[in-house]
């Protein structure tokens, strides 16, 4: 034992010399690339696939696909950083990507392999955080705006300010509890780019947060949309889809991305390292690319899809929903959360601990 | 006894292997090596994303003695002692209700007790979110109770003073402090019952007559006498309350307000959204350390009192 703990040997070093733990990981026999057994482990975000997708592609190809859920990027990043336990397909959302990429944690996407690629809206046939695509390619995008009550708000809640920087709504307001998201929503409000990195305008968002605290009246753990339903809240920040979900069931529920711009997300297929089935994996990204796969999906799920072909398929309710399109003014000042580095990561927890203890 | 089964052991030492190699194994795998791994990466520093380095630093734990993280260990201690002493207040009448009971009530009340462990914790939070939010049953009940009211007050001619107020303003129940420690008593009050009743169950009934015959008063016998004789029903109770109270995120995460964090809720983040694995580790090894001393303090005082009776 001591002779493994050494300074300077890395954990996965360090989990590989002690052979009883790295076996309770669990890794799945690799089978040979040419001759892949026709199975597939699919890791994937809570009712976010067509009802019939997988059994479709099951149909069509042969291949049976397992499915898991994960609830957050925190949970599938966990899960993959000690290497992966059989997942040939996974769905984080670009931060995440960039971090898997800088990490060594996914696999070159084949593009030959994909020939729907050229399904795919021109718009997000590149991106910053992968250059060229090399590494995932677009399943769903969206925003982060404000869920509110049209009964019990004065007008339309399109700034941030009404979350952030009033007592108007005293009591009634929730925010995510996502450390990271809420100090982004603040540098927006506060016309500083989403991405900042200096611990002074954080500090300044900090400040702020404190000072509206008492009015705020949780840090809902993604069940804003709940919260908003029960008559719990008035206004809540959200993804946009979780609020979708709500305004289905009560007419009474809108959403809106504020002026100020929100955080535009992108959720990405990509092949995890050790995947066991990479040729699979890139067969169902093919599918899910699909003209008719994707319209099947995303008019299940109502998110908003990257797949040009599909949404021409699907009725103009879904098209021209501002919901989940967003006006193009709106989707213009937004911005997409890049990955900053570990420092970033470290301040940012420690300032949202800082938040809640005050 | 226990002489006697010592010895048939060393007579079969196959049988004593075979019992006692799974649950050994089972300790080494799934309890020793984990815990291991936590505390080496407590003295560890972070390379990058996933890489930590083992150089055997103190700095996760000097960073844990930051004002900010002491204050978060003061309130959790704070929210656990408060619970546990609610929970103390509430078992110990229930104690010795079911102790007293008849034996066909007893297993039914016992039977209650334990029954909620049976759901997961998850769902029996999200149940108290239903009867404690705005528009839940609490509100709803009393919220029935003041329109009754305000009835009898109109049937009595008080009806245009609006004594209860023009509205019914439900009660902020959720969301706040009150609930997690109210979540807390909930989710760890038969911790405090099961062992008050298995101390309370093994008394000898006849120092309580011998008590009342004497002519101590119900007060007295129950401080002087019942009391006692439960005390360490009431210190395993504290303990085993306290410890996973002291270590609680979901309710905190689900019934609190803006400033109800507990420690764990910190450690957490470390190992999900922070990625600080070796700081959540520093962290999650003082709460241990602090385990480890209650249960020191505990093994003391049992022994002190052993030895007390034995002499």
């Amino acid at each position: 034992m001591k002779r493994i703990m050494k300074p300077g040997v890395s954990r996965r070093g360090f989990l590989a010399g002690m052979g009883a733990v790295a076996a309770g990981v669990s890794f799945i026999p690799r089978q040979g690339f040419s001759a892949e057994e026709k199975k597939l482990n699919f890791y994937n975000w809570d009712t976010y696939i067509g009802e019939t997708t997988l059994a479709d592609f099951e149909k069509a190809s042969g291949i049976e696909v397992k499915m898991d859920l994960f609830a957050d990027n925190d949970e599938l990043f966990a899960k993959l950083k000690e290497g992966n336990p059989g997942y040939d397909l996974i769905v984080p959302t670009n931060d995440y990507v960039e971090r898997m990429i800088v990490a060594n944690m996914l696999v070159p996407i084949d593009h030959s392999k994909i020939p729907n690629i050229s399904n795919i809206d021109p718009v997000f046939r590149d991106a910053a955080f992968d250059p060229g695509r090399k590494f995932s390619l677009p399943y769903m995008w969206g925003t982060i705006g404000i869920g509110y009550r049209k009964s019990k708000v004065k007008s339309v809640p399109d700034s941030w300010k009404w979350l952030y920087d009033s007592d108007q709504y005293s009591g009634r307001i929730a925010l995510l509890a996502d450390g990271g998201a809420v100090i982004q929503m603040g540098l927006k409000y506060m016309g500083y780019p989403l991405n900042s990195t200096d611990p002074a305008l954080i500090k300044k968002v900090e400040v702020m947060l404190i000072k509206q605290k008492p009015h705020i009246k949780v840090f809902a753990e993604d069940n804003g949309q709940d919260l908003l339903a029960s008559g719990e809240v008035d206004l809540t920040m959200e993804w946009n889809g979780d609020i979708l979900q709500v305004m289905d069931e009560d007419e009474d529920i809108a959403y809106v991305v504020p002026k100020e711009g929100g955080l535009l997300w992108q959720d990405c297929l990509c092949i995890p390292k050790g995947a066991p089935h990479p040729n699979n994996a890139h067969a169902l990204i093919n599918f899910i690319l699909d003209a008719d796969a994707g319209a099947e999906i995303a008019d299940f799920i109502q998110y908003a899809t990257p797949n040009k072909a599909a949404k021409a398929k699907l009725p103009p309710e879904y098209r021209d929903n501002p919901a989940i399109f967003p006006p193009d003014e709106v989707t213009r000042k937004s911005e997409a959360s890049i990955y900053k580095g570990e420092d970033y990561q470290r301040l940012i927890d420690e300032t949202w601990t800082r938040i809640q203890a005050a | 006894m226990r002489g006697i089964r010592l010895e048939s052991w060393r007579k079969n030492p196959l049988v004593f292997w075979i019992v006692a190699i799974p649950p050994t194994v089972w300790l080494l795998v799934f309890f020793i090596i984990p815990l291991t791994l936590i505390w080496i990466f407590s003295f560890g520093e972070k390379r990058g994303i996933v890489d930590i380095a083992i150089t055997w630093t103190f700095d996760n734990y000097a960073r844990a003695l930051d004002p900010l993280y002491l204050q978060i260990f003061l309130k959790s201690f704070w929210f656990a002692g408060l619970t546990t002493l609610v929970c103390l207040a509430a078992g110990f009448p229930l104690a010795i209700a079911i102790t007293f009971s008849s034996q066909r009530w007893k297993g039914i009340l016992l039977l209650l007790v334990i029954l909620p462990f049976w759901t997961n914790l998850l769902i029996r939070t999200y149940a108290l979110i239903a009867v404690l939010r705005t528009r839940g049953f609490m509100n709803f009940t009393v919220e029935w109770l003041w329109e009754k009211a305000n009835v009898l007050l109109v049937f009595v001619g008080l009806g245009e003073y609006h004594l209860l107020g023009q509205q019914y303003q439900p009660f902020e129940l959720l969301y706040n402090n009150f609930a997690v420690v109210f979540g807390l008593v909930y989710v760890h009050l038969p911790f405090m019952v099961l062992p008050l009743y298995a101390a309370l169950d093994r008394m000898d009934r006849s120092y309580l007559e011998a008590s009342l015959d004497l002519g101590a008063g119900q007060a007295r016998t129950f401080v002087s006498v019942m009391v006692p004789l439960a005390l360490p029903g009431i210190i395993s109770g504290v303990i085993i309350t306290f410890i996973p109270a002291l270590g609680s995120f979901l309710t905190p995460d689900l019934l609190g307000g803006t400033d109800s964090q507990m420690i764990a809720n910190v450690i957490e983040r470390q190992f999900k959204s922070a990625n600080d694995w070796p700081f959540g580790a520093a962290l999650s090894f003082i709460l241990m350390y602090i385990t480890f001393f209650a249960l020191a303090v505990r093994a003391l005082t049992s022994r002190g009192k052993s030895a007390m009776e034995a002499a």
